[in-house]
């Protein structure tokens, strides 16, 4: 579990080591409808190491949300191997796939998918209940989380005595309440204002600098320019794979020989 | 070994948390759990009711037997329920003194037996107050000890009143006190229809009896048994007993049959024409009737039991349709499908629970009400410990078999769709 850093501007040595935590082989998650068979993904290769800030990008329909429901391991891929911490997934069961949602995965939701009858604090407490060792510090953990989310003091406020703002930073606090290897947000920012989400998104830089592994689903480029590699998909397969600043070239280039197209 | 033991642990903890949250749930929808739980509670009151009502009479009529003895037994005659006898006129199977004579010597179980008659309705006065509807019984010594009946002032009717055939009388207090007799009155002559009686004694005031004689309104005057025979040639007699102890009534009641069976020229294969009852033998009888009430009432409780059930699966089936985003974030941060399982089972569980507890509240209400009603004799009306055990094991698996299913439907959700759900 990474240490917690109150003071954002000291200088946090970043620990670079290229362990893999995610990697996946030619994933393919095929949809029955009918007769008809839709490859949501389609044949998806990627490696994600430790502490890397990745966002995904691609328009509706473009596959991102099952990438993510995969990776969450809440859906198992049709073929093709899923390796999490070096675990094949694929062949886990759903206990065990449980466990490892709730061990090594955070998730954050564009909708909070807070309890409404939960204070804050047992909001972020709840995913440490289904864990095998976390039930008896659960308390202690929780505060500390949301501590480090900066929500020391809205801790026995209710979700609907929150601003958004602070709804996305207590789900964020119960992302990682368990210590995840990944942190997976889905349209973190999608029910926030520019304003709030400009502070969400300093919130996950700066968890990305205390050497939280993230993964951020997004169509909204201010957002993917938080990341440090942004992933573009289409039709079910990832269309581009690049470091931020190239992406940004990458990009202009492409709107360019479209623009000169027209032209 | 860690494995082992922390298989258990675990379950203790969802065990725990599944129930803190289910109280939270029946607390943040009162009026719902309340109103689902209705026929839970109406159930659970009316079977706590009724099961107090029978215990209560059960004690009141156990308290009395003890008054009586426990070892009496009662002999009467009956007709037979099959024979030529079956429609014998009363008078041709009654009983004649020199039935019983020498019964002791064959009875080995039987410490003492009495005859008594019922005399009849006496007009009974002393100088010019009289007080009518005074019941006359002519009794042996013998059933003095047996109905264990105190004499308060003066002595019993004693055996040489009995072979001299005296003209003397034992009275209850109620009489003593309607003829305006003197408190001392031992001594004093009473008219009982036109027979001159002397007062040896008084008795304690009766007390308050389930059967026979209830009432407390007419009064009674004790004779010996000969000298009633003076007042009416024909009588009715009934026979008292006493066995040596409790747990040779049985004996005691097969060897007063086979006695009196000879004395009164049964032939082998011929049914009695007499009846032996012992308290016991009351009390089966009893337990009998009771069970059949017991059956009765609990079938009906059993169909109020199975509609508060559906009301608890409905309610639950709602409870995890509005709950669906709840269950697929809680499957989404590792909730296993058993987690999940659990928490919504012991809800129902729990809401059945709370169900039980308000319907013992309200049995116990009922009871009270019922012990206070006049007149009636189930003043001893309690909840025996089981009751509670069994009303609350009812709800509890009411709770599991209709929760189960409402259950299975929530934790076999797909989290994706269920975190989609609107």
């Amino acid at each position: 579990m990474p240490t917690i850093a109150a003071e954002t501007d000291k200088p946090v040595i970043q620990p670079q080591n290229d362990k893999s935590v995610i990697k996946l082989k030619d994933v393919k998650r095929v949809y029955k409808v009918g007769v008809e068979r839709i490859h949501a993904l389609d044949g998806i290769s990627l490696e994600l190491n430790e502490n890397e800030y990745v966002a995904v990008m691609g328009a509706s329909g473009s596959g991102k949300s099952t990438l993510m429901n995969v990776l969450g391991c809440l859906d198992r891929a049709t073929s093709g191997y899923y390796g999490l911490d070096g675990q094949d997934t694929t062949k886990m069961s759903d206990a065990a796939l449980a466990r490892a949602r709730n061990e090594r995965i955070g998730f954050v939701f564009q909708s909070f998918e807070l309890l409404g009858q939960l204070s804050a604090l047992k909001n972020v407490e709840m995913p440490l209940i289904y864990s095998k060792n976390g039930w008896w510090t659960r308390r202690k953990r929780a505060i500390n989380v949301l501590e480090r989310v900066g929500l020391g003091d809205r801790m026995k406020h209710r979700p609907n005595q929150l601003s958004g703002g602070e709804k996305q930073r207590v789900a964020i606090a119960r992302a990682l309440v368990c210590g995840p290897s990944i942190l997976l947000a889905d349209e973190p920012t999608g029910n926030l204002d520019s304003k709030t989400s400009e502070g969400i998104m300093e919130l996950f830089d700066r968890l990305h600098q205390e050497g939280q592994t993230i993964v951020i689903v997004t169509h909204e480029e201010h957002v993917a320019n938080h990341a440090e590699r942004i992933i573009q998909m289409k039709d079910g397969r990832v269309c581009s794979d690049l470091p931020a600043n190239r992406d940004l070239v990458h990009k202009t280039a492409i709107q360019n020989n479209v623009r000169g197209e027209q032209s | 070994m860690r494995v082992l033991l922390q298989a258990p642990l675990v379950f203790l903890r969802l065990f725990y948390q599944s129930v803190y949250l289910a109280l939270g749930q029946v607390w943040a929808n009162k009026t719902r759990s309340i109103l689902t739980t209705l026929g839970i509670i109406i159930g659970v009151a009316s079977v706590t009711a009724v099961i107090a009502a029978l215990s209560g009479l059960r004690a009141k009529i156990l308290t009395q037997f003890e008054s009586i003895g426990t070892n009496t037994i009662f002999i009467s005659p009956m007709r037979p329920d099959r024979g030529p006898l079956q429609h014998a006129p009363y008078w041709s199977i009654r009983f004649l003194p020199e039935h019983f004579d020498g019964m002791l010597d064959h009875c080995p179980s039987v410490a003492r037996f009495g005859r008594q008659t019922g005399v009849g309705a006496y007009t009974v006065s002393h100088r010019e107050k009289s007080v009518e509807n005074v019941r006359l019984r002519g009794i042996e010594p013998a059933c003095h000890q047996i109905e264990s009946r105190k004499v308060s002032l003066g002595r019993p009717l004693s055996v040489i009143d009995e072979m001299q055939m005296r003209q003397v009388c034992i009275i209850d207090p109620k009489l003593q006190n309607d003829l305006r007799l003197d408190r001392d009155c031992i001594g004093q002559s009473i008219l009982i229809g036109h027979n001159t009686f002397y007062i040896v004694g008084v008795l304690e005031a009766r007390p308050e009896s389930v059967f026979g004689g209830g009432d407390q309104e007419s009064s009674e005057i004790f004779i010996p048994f000969k000298t009633s025979f003076k007042m009416r040639r024909y009588l009715w007699v009934g026979v008292l007993a006493e066995s040596k102890s409790p747990e040779v009534s049985d004996e005691a009641r097969a060897e007063i049959s086979f006695f009196l069976r000879r004395t009164r020229n049964i032939k082998p294969g011929e049914p009695d024409t007499f009846r032996v009852d012992s308290v016991k033998n009351f009390l089966e009888i009893f337990d009998e009737i009771a069970r059949v009430v017991f059956m009765v009432a609990g079938g009906i409780v059993g169909i109020s039991l199975l509609v508060g059930g559906v009301g608890i699966m409905n309610i639950m089936l709602v409870s995890v349709s509005e709950r669906t985003r709840e269950i697929g974030l809680r499957k989404a941060v590792g909730a296993k499908k058993s987690a999940i399982l659990t928490q919504f089972l012991i809800e129902a569980v729990v809401l059945c629970f709370v169900g039980g507890l308000f319907g013992v509240g309200f049995g116990q209400l009922l009871t009270t009400g019922i012990a206070n009603i006049p007149n009636i004799e189930l003043d001893m009306s309690f909840i025996p410990l089981w009751a509670i055990g069994l009303a609350f094991g009812f709800s509890g698996s009411v709770g599991i078999f209709f929760g189960m299913f409402p259950a299975i439907k929530a934790a076999r959700l797909d989290p994706i769709e269920a975190l989609r759900h609107e």
